[in-house]
């Protein structure tokens, strides 16, 4: 008996010019079903555990960063002990210290370390982990590891070798698929030899033909920065009914026995047809997790183990809606997303905020190296319909703190509140459609200009009169200097803003544009969350840095805003200042102390993007990396590796 | 009587509002032609004075790009406190002409006076240009050496806005003997009260020492200079070709001489941060250091820290992002941030108290340069202000305290009161690979991983008591703020000497 616990993400396509969704489907198989009661509670996580069941004692995580981290926690409420594995660059990570033991696998590069079955297999004799749970990505849909696993008698939790393989190739899949009697593509069902032969198939069929590689895909290069959300706004239970009973057909077919998921797309008529089917635990798996109940990985572990799935696809309810959206490291003002690397100073998850999910395998501290996926987290919001979970989602990413690595927020947020968006009118192209000139940030309307600006001098008041406050100091002035109003001067963009703002205890007053608005706050300055109510209306803004000349970085509405402020005479008294041509020193790197050139990584004609690292110095034994402070093409090299240079020198010149 | 014109007007409008000086009521009707009244000549002489050397002046300082010196002071002091004194001092000199009346300046060529800064009080001199260049007249120097003498007796910093062209040459030995007098006031209130310096403009000549005599010097970028003599001399004398910027410009001074402190975009820039900075500072050698309400809790665990040092130990960090995650609001005001990296100071604040932040940055040379350049007297410099300060102070090891440097980063036997090392010290005499040379002449293999073992940590200084305790780095702003707090009632000193005799 089948089960399957359904899902959808909108990784749209426009698909022929006309709305049409890929639709996919989460099949879970086993032998025979059990008479479990599903338990459909609100609360995460909540699939109930049998603590007199019995499991694996002890399981290696083949992964890192979030899904190790998630895959620990339901390990840990089953009691089973965990191993996590990691390269040297990776041993203070968070699902290193979550892990009950850890070991190196090897050096930073994917290929020694995560991807090293040779040393990952020796890690499990090590510990003697009898199962294996490889998250998604890496070994996850390597047939050879799950042989090699299977030789050694150790469990992997995930299908057999035969239908990784099966489902693996598009094509074979594609003739598996056929078989099961599942709807797949009017088309041609063989090897395309070359591109002249694509076209004349694709005039055959009559369609517009989307051309997938047969192997791989995916990884690093290719993702999508949103998951676009469960429960479609398209399909009606009809159609999702039919979509499930030919996804369990096809996993029957293949003698499938874990979590996979289904992809089908699905045309205006509601018609679908199967793209192809992953192998795997889905990125995106915490949004069935949120309106299902369900614990996928604990099914998985379970089922690997030889149990039953104790619901048949009928028992899985759909409680309200979920949507996921990817945090990266990466800069979206820029190609919609150049990665980017750093330390992260200060974090903090909008975990205050309810009905939020966050899986991360980070921590303030960690370091988002050039060796991974810059992947921050994957934050889950949920609510009883698409509009609260997109009303949580915009709190949890107004909320969330991140400092130290440029991310991706301002965009997550513009999306998530575009009409197009929220109608559900998405597809690949979005954000090339929306975005023709590239993203620019949130466009302020009126209104909110004004509460961003009302907001800002606010907070510069409270500051201004905080550092007139000493404590048991005497020396201070008893006469009360007339501070009830400040005639400001505000600088945001292109536009100067006269705001005039009087206080009164928490709240100010603000007139802006001959607007007075109310702004009330706890003003707590040492807070990277500003909670600020504006004429009654709450608002999150975070406060990223500010400086005695009176510039100040406030991100609001997800996007980061620069602000100067100054009082009337300063601005006044500022149009006499020099205007200075800024120096540009992007595109040039000069060596910031006397060393020996250790390596140098590029050579003339090679692209850079921004963070990557250039060469390294070493002085005094200490090694530092020099990275590319913008991304671009590298227009000559003056040292190489040994040579020894002094302060100042130029090494590297970027066009 | 001078005339005052249409556009003077609207600068002295202008200035008037800002200052809040509403036209005094006249006593008695003018009469036409006759003399003026004295309340009229009262009113006339203040106008002269806020109007300097007149519009055309201020216009042309403008153009520089700098403010006048009344501007300066309005946006250093709070709203409405500038207190000014001497408006009707004028210069003394008989010679050249400079006794006629048009030459004659109410005020001379600086305003002078005390005001205050976020309710504490400071005494401020703002050099004229506009007047004689704002050259050094007997009178000028002692319009400053008042305000210095009675901000020693108060006991408040005295703020010094520098835009001078050197000595009023048409006073000769008189100039002179009014530098002195600066100098030797400089010289007495040094340790009494805080002197700031802000080079707005030329500082050329015997003006400089000043300055260089005060606490701290700023100065602003594109338009301040500092040098004895200036590019035409040195042209003469050296044949060298060297602009004013190069010779002494704010990047010259700043990061290859050293001779200033920081500087500032602009006059505006630099005027806020000098009020910011001026925050920090006591009042007198008799204040204690200010403790600003603070809002960063004091038990605040920083995570960031467990895992800033890197696991390899070659590899380098940043210790300012160690400074900003320690201290209240990330706020840390760096003093001397372009010349000599290799270490970072300045003032930051810890439960709203201020404190002075000295920390090495791992990035030094060693070779032939440094020994010529004198690093021996220059890190007993270093040894002798750690040894010689009697405040608290608070050490920790974050990793490598090798050799003379452990004993010189005020270590517990420079009578260090808490002296913590991180899990990641290393305090050994040298490196492992230099040691096992020494000890071992090469003979053992596993030498190196045996001296690791034993010295590459912090338990050789711990069991001893060198340091006080090995912390979790996540812990040490509690520890740090819980420290202060028992230590704000320490009292030490020094043995009675006439003075000390640091290394110079």
């Amino acid at each position: 008996m089948a089960m399957a616990a359904s899902l959808g993400r909108a990784a749209a396509g426009a698909w022929r010019r006309r709305l049409e969704q890929r639709h996919l489907l989460a099949v879970q198989c086993a032998t025979r079903h059990s008479r479990w009661c599903l338990i459909t509670s609100r609360t995460l996580y909540s699939a109930e555990y049998d603590p007199n069941e019995k499991t694996f004692e002890k399981l290696l995580i083949a992964n890192r960063g979030e899904i190790a981290c998630r895959v620990i926690k339901t390990c840990k409420k089953m009691g089973i002990k965990t191993v996590s594995i990691h390269s040297d660059v990776d041993s203070n990570a968070v699902h290193v210290k979550m892990a009950d033991e850890a070991v190196c696998v090897g050096p930073a590069p994917t290929s020694k370390s995560y991807l090293n079955i040779d040393a990952i297999m020796e890690a499990i004799k090590k510990t003697r982990a009898q199962a294996v749970h490889p998250g998604y990505g890496f070994l996850s849909e390597n047939k050879e590891f799950a042989r090699r696993l299977a030789s050694e008698g150790v469990t992997f939790i995930g299908p057999d070798t035969h239908a990784i393989q099966a489902m693996g190739d598009k094509i074979e899949s594609k003739l598996l698929a056929k078989n099961a009697k599942v709807n797949t593509i009017p088309g041609f069902d063989g090897v395309v030899k070359d591109a002249d032969e694509a076209v004349r198939i694709a005039r055959e069929i009559g369609y517009p033909v989307m051309i997938k590689a047969s192997a791989g895909g995916g990884g690093k290069g290719m993702r999508i920065a949103w998951d676009d959300e469960e429960t479609s706004t398209f399909l009606d239970p009809e159609t999702r009914r039919a979509m499930g009973e030919q996804a369990v057909a096809l996993a029957k077919a293949v003698k499938y026995s874990s979590a996979g998921t289904v992809e089908f797309l699905v045309d205006t008529k509601k018609n679908f047809y199967f793209l192809e089917m992953n192998t795997r635990l889905q990125v995106e798996h915490p949004i069935t997790e949120c309106i299902t109940g369900l614990d996928l990985v604990q099914e998985m572990i379970r089922v690997a183990k030889g149990y039953p799935l104790r619901h048949k696809q009928a028992d899985i309810p759909i409680n309200g809606w979920a949507v996921e959206c990817r945090v990266y490291a990466e800069d979206p003002y820029r190609s919609f997303g150049l990665p980017s690397i750093g330390r992260l100073s200060q974090y903090q998850e909008p975990l205050h905020v309810s009905n939020v999910r966050v899986d991360s395998g980070i921590q303030e501290g960690s370091d988002i190296s050039i060796y991974y996926d810059p992947m921050i987290s994957k934050l889950i919001t949920y609510g009883s319909d698409r509009a609260e979970a997109l009303q949580r989602m915009e709190d949890a990413l107004d909320n969330y703190v991140i400092r130290g690595v440029t991310h991706n927020i301002a965009l997550l947020r513009e999306v998530i509140i575009h009409p197009r968006f929220v109608q559900g009118d998405i597809s690949t192209k979005f954000l090339p459609d929306v975005y023709p000139d590239g993203f620019k940030g949130h466009k302020l309307t009126d209104l909110e200009k004004r509460e961003l600006l009302a907001t800002a001098t606010s907070l510069y008041v409270a500051e201004q009169l905080r550092s007139q406050q000493f404590l048991g100091t005497p020396r201070i002035s008893l006469a009360k200097l007339d501070v009830s109003n400040w005639e400001l001067s505000v600088q945001l963009g292109d536009g100067t803003y006269s705001v005039t703002v009087s206080n009164n205890g928490s709240t100010f007053s603000v007139e802006v544009d001959g607007m007075k608005l109310n702004v009330t706050s706890e003003w707590n300055l040492a807070s990277p969350l500003l909670s600020v109510t504006v004429d009654g209306a709450q608002r999150t803004f975070q406060c990223l840095s500010r400086d005695a000349a009176g510039s100040i970085n406030i991100q609001f509405l997800g996007t980061v805003y620069k602000l100067r402020i100054l009082t009337k005479l300063a601005a006044e008294l500022s149009k006499y200042m020099p205007e200075k041509a800024v120096e540009d020193t992007t595109s040039i790197l000069r060596s910031p102390m006397p060393g020996t050139v250790v390596a140098v990584s590029v050579k003339p004609g090679d692209l850079v993007s921004e963070g990557q690292e250039i060469c390294v110095i070493e002085a005094m034994k200490m090694q530092n990396s020099l990275i590319a402070a913008k991304s671009g093409k590298v227009k000559a090299v003056h040292c190489k590796a040994g040579e020894t240079v002094g302060e100042g020198d130029l090494l590297v010149e970027l066009e | 009587m001078r005339r005052v014109r249409t556009s003077e007007m609207a600068g002295l409008r202008y200035l008037s509002r800002l200052l809040q000086v509403s036209r005094p009521r006249l006593a008695r009707p003018r009469s036409a032609g006759g003399p003026s009244s004295v309340p009229e000549r009262v009113a006339e002489k203040r106008r002269a004075a806020l109007l300097g050397g007149g519009q055309t002046r201020i216009d042309a300082q403008h153009k520089r790009g700098k403010l006048t010196a009344r501007e300066r002071i309005l946006l250093l002091l709070d709203h409405g406190s500038f207190v000014e004194y001497d408006m009707f001092v004028e210069h003394r000199c008989a010679d050249f002409g400079m006794e006629s009346d048009q030459n004659k300046y109410p005020g001379d060529s600086v305003v002078t006076g005390q005001g205050r800064i976020n309710g504490r009080l400071a005494y401020v001199f703002s050099q004229d240009f506009t007047v004689f260049g704002g050259s050094l007249s007997g009178a000028h120097a002692q319009k400053i050496c008042k305000i210095m003498d009675q901000a020693v007796m108060v006991g408040a910093p005295v703020i010094g806005l520098n835009d001078s062209g050197g000595a009023r040459i048409q006073e000769g030995v008189e100039s002179l003997a009014g530098y002195a007098d600066i100098f030797l006031r400089n010289v007495l209130c040094s340790g009494v009260v805080p002197q700031i310096s802000l080079i707005m403009g030329p500082c050329a000549g015997g003006a400089v020492y000043s300055p260089a005599l005060t606490d701290f010097t700023f100065m602003v970028k594109d338009t301040s200079y500092l040098f004895i003599t200036g590019p035409d001399v040195v042209k003469s004398v050296t044949n060298e070709d060297v602009t004013q910027e190069q010779l002494g410009g704010a990047k010259t001074h700043t990061a290859v001489s050293g001779v200033a402190h920081r500087a500032f975009e602009n006059d505006v820039d630099a005027l806020l941060n000098l009020r910011e900075f001026f925050n920090y500072l006591p009042l007198s050698n008799c204040d204690p250091a200010p403790v600003r309400k603070c809002h960063d809790p004091s038990n605040r665990l920083v995570p960031e820290l467990d895992t800033v040092v890197p696991m390899e130990s070659t590899k380098a960090y940043d210790m300012v992002d160690i400074v900003h995650s320690i201290v209240d609001e990330r706020e840390f005001f760096e003093i001397m941030p372009s010349y000599a990296r290799n270490i970072i100071v300045g003032f930051a604040r810890m439960n709203g108290r201020t404190v002075g932040i000295v920390g090495n940055q791992p990035k030094v040379a060693s070779g032939t340069a440094q020994e010529y350049g004198g690093i021996i007297r220059h890190g007993a410099k270093l040894l002798f202000a750690f040894a010689e300060a009697t405040v608290p102070k608070i050490t920790i090891i974050t990793r490598k305290a090798y050799g003379g440097a452990y004993d010189v980063m005020s270590s517990k036997h420079l009578r260090g009161d808490v002296n913590y090392a991180w899990p990641t010290a290393e305090v050994a005499v040298m490196g492992a690979k230099g040691a096992v040379q020494i000890i071992f002449r090469g003979k053992e293999a596993h030498a190196e991983a045996e001296y690791v073992n034993k010295f590459a940590n912090p338990f050789p200084a711990a069991v001893r008591g060198f340091v006080d305790d090995i912390i979790e780095p996540s812990t040490t702003r509690i520890r740090i703020c819980r420290d202060l707090e028992v230590l704000a009632s320490k009292t030490q000193s020094n043995p009675w000497k006439k003075h000390a005799n640091m290394p110079l």
